[in-house]
């Protein structure tokens, strides 16, 4: 398993994600850091259990049941931002070690 | 009686109600009903007259319903797309329709204009969420269209209609790869309408959320048989987000929930707590057929909600339902006709079959379609000379068998078509797809087991010899032409497919092996 990494970009790591599965051409660089993942069509409701799985498993961390709102997943930015909340929070069961950026 | 009468009805008994709740808007019947009627002008003094065709593509939202109550009150007929859909398909249907209008919104406009453009017919193109004039062909942003219009509701252009005319033609996967529109009379949709809001006792008091995509017949159904009743939907874009779905459940106190299995799995991954939704009466199911596990942890984790298997198809929009008193006798069945209908069970030669014995059913009733539009070959082998004269009957393309009691038990599709997500997929529409990327030289499409989706696709391919195709790249290619319930979730290279003697791909055969392969790997 490859080392989890840190919340140093998650912002590029997000946007490559997107870009690479569901995309389908555009490069990573048509998403903003804002752009709503259901409102703009980007990802479906099964694309949001993929990101789930990927954030996982990249990060090491548990998404829990109620962290699937969009606050916390429907953005570039929100993505980023719980990625590094879940990252510095103390009650984090993960292994991660990254900063809060 | 005519569908849009069921919201005028339900708008001059109880104005005051709310019919629709979305995320973003509120609305009571007689605000539904005036814009529907606002916006019929509008589409009206766009040329839209009786029985032509206006295609709607856009997320679920009250614009969605309006449009649709007021393509019926301009006497046209609507014909609702998924928002998904690609430019190239919707260019089809708007030529094989010949639209003569489109309603979307501005997040869609760079695939809609792209196919308006490729058809003639349509004059106008009304755009929601666009304040500037939409760069389409007869472009008008939805809030202009609705400020020039009357607000008075002004007859028809060609008469008022009649129960007879078409209300609606929803395009289907057909096993020859290209979609067929299925056209439904006001009596056909009323027909179902009814038989559904009876079986489930439905009555103004109830509170249905709706996540299905108003592309879907199902998804239709909540809206028609909860404007029946004078009842309230929830509508919603999507699952995606369950936990604000679920606070909905409490805050609108949610009577009644239609999923398909796909829900039931991402629902069913959460935590619940049995008891936590006490108004919840009820739950559907169709689409496909719940596995056992969930059943049970459903009837678990709702113990006061009664669940109803239930079984239909575009074609004539529900057939079957099984009584929530069967569930724990016959749980594999999903049930006998719905009410006013008849299903039975025929062999190849057209006889009737009895207990045990596997045939295809046949539904007989007025809810069954008119027939897949200007296509006369599809319509003869679906629809079939019934038992009273000039009367036709649906052959539905699946294998059932009954019990003893008459109880009926799905077997299989007759042809090859996938069930995704809920949704039927042609195998040959995606390999069709595949076979327009260079580097592809055979490809077949199977559904393998998933445990969220039913069926997953798989794109079996093999490459041609120079052919240097990634996984990634093929399905990406697959995403940019499909609807994304339609895009592969796998790619399986081969270096060769088994074939016939003739040299056509078999299927079947690959199908079969995938699922040998599967068998072989899985933990005994």
């Amino acid at each position: 398993m490859q080392t989890p990494k840190t919340g140093a970009d998650v912002e590029t790591a997000v946007r490559e994600f997107i870009a690479e599965n569901y995309l389908f051409g555009a490069g990573p660089e048509s998403i903003s850091d804002t752009d709503s993942f259901l409102a703009q069509g980007i990802i479906n409701s099964m694309g949001v259990l993929e990101l789930i799985t990927f954030l996982e498993n990249t990060y090491d961390i548990k998404v829990g049941d109620d962290e699937v709102v969009p606050d916390n997943l429907d953005s570039v930015r929100q993505v980023a931002a719980y990625v590094r909340r879940k990252l510095g929070s103390p009650g984090n069961n993960g292994t991660g070690s990254g900063h809060a950026g | 009686m005519r569908v849009e009468k069921l919201l005028e009805a339900s708008a001059a008994r109880h104005p005051d109600k709310v019919a629709l709740v979305t995320d973003e808007a509120r609305v009571t019947y007689a605000e539904l009903n005036a814009t529907a009627d606002r916006l019929a002008g509008a589409l009206r003094r766009r040329g839209v007259g009786r029985g032509d065709r206006v295609v709607v593509m856009l997320d679920n939202s009250v614009e969605t319903v309006a449009t649709l109550f007021a393509t019926l009150k301009a006497g046209a007929v609507f014909s609702v797309m998924n928002p998904t859909t690609k430019g190239e398909k919707l260019a089809y249907v708007l030529n094989n329709c010949r639209a003569a209008a489109v309603v979307t919104q501005e997040r869609l406009l760079p695939v809609v204009a792209g196919a308006v453009a490729q058809a003639p017919s349509v004059g106008a193109t009304v755009v929601a969420g666009s304040a500037a004039e939409p760069a389409v062909r007869g472009g008008v942003g939805l809030h202009a269209a609705l400020d020039e219009a009357p607000a008075a509701p002004a007859a028809p252009v060609g008469g008022e209609g009649i129960d007879q005319d078409l209300a609606m033609v929803i395009y289907t996967s057909g096993s020859t790869g290209s979609p067929k529109g299925v056209m439904m009379a006001h009596s056909n949709i009323l027909c179902a309408t009814r038989s559904v809001a009876q079986y489930l006792e439905l009555t103004p008091d109830d509170v249905l959320l709706c996540v299905l995509p108003l592309s879907f017949g199902y998804g239709l159904n909540q809206i028609f048989t909860s404007c029946l009743v004078g009842g309230t939907v929830v509508l919603e874009k999507s699952f995606a987000y369950p936990a604000a779905t679920l606070q909905k459940f409490e805050r609108e106190r949610v009577t009644g929930f239609a999923l398909v299995p796909t829900i039931a799995a991402i629902l069913l991954m959460r935590n619940l707590t049995p008891g936590q939704f006490p108004n919840l009466r009820y739950i559907t199911n169709a689409a496909a057929a719940l596995p056992p596990a969930h059943i049970a942890r459903l009837r678990e984790v709702f113990p006061s909600t009664r669940l109803y298997s239930m079984y239909g198809q575009t074609e004539c929009t529900r057939t079957l339902f099984l009584p929530p008193d069967q569930l724990d006798v016959r749980p594999g069945s999903i049930g006998k006709a719905i009410p006013n209908t008849e299903a039975w069970i025929v062999d190849e030669t057209g006889r009737r079959v009895g207990p045990g014995e596997v045939g295809e059913l046949v539904v007989r009733g007025g809810h069954v379609m008119r027939g897949y539009w200007e296509n006369p070959e599809a319509t003869e082998r679906a629809l079939r000379p019934g038992p009273t004269p000039g009367e036709r009957v649906l052959h539905s393309g699946d294998l059932f068998r009954a019990d003893d009691e008459g109880f009926l038990y799905f077997v299989s599709r007759k042809d090859d078509i996938i069930k995704t997500r809920g949704e039927k997929v042609s195998p040959k529409e995606v390999e069709n797809v595949l076979y327009d990327l260079p580097g592809v030289r055979e490809a077949a499409v199977i559904g393998v087991p998933d445990p969220i989706l039913g069926q997953a696709i798989r794109a079996v391919v093999v490459l041609a010899e120079d052919g240097c195709l990634t996984d990634r790249q093929i399905i990406a290619h697959c995403g940019r032409h499909l609807e994304d319930f339609m895009v592969p979730r796998s790619v399986e290279f081969r270096a060769e497919l088994p074939k016939t003697d003739s040299g056509k791909i078999r299927r079947t055969e690959v199908q079969a092996e995938a699922l040998r392969a599967l068998e072989a790997a899985a933990p005994a």
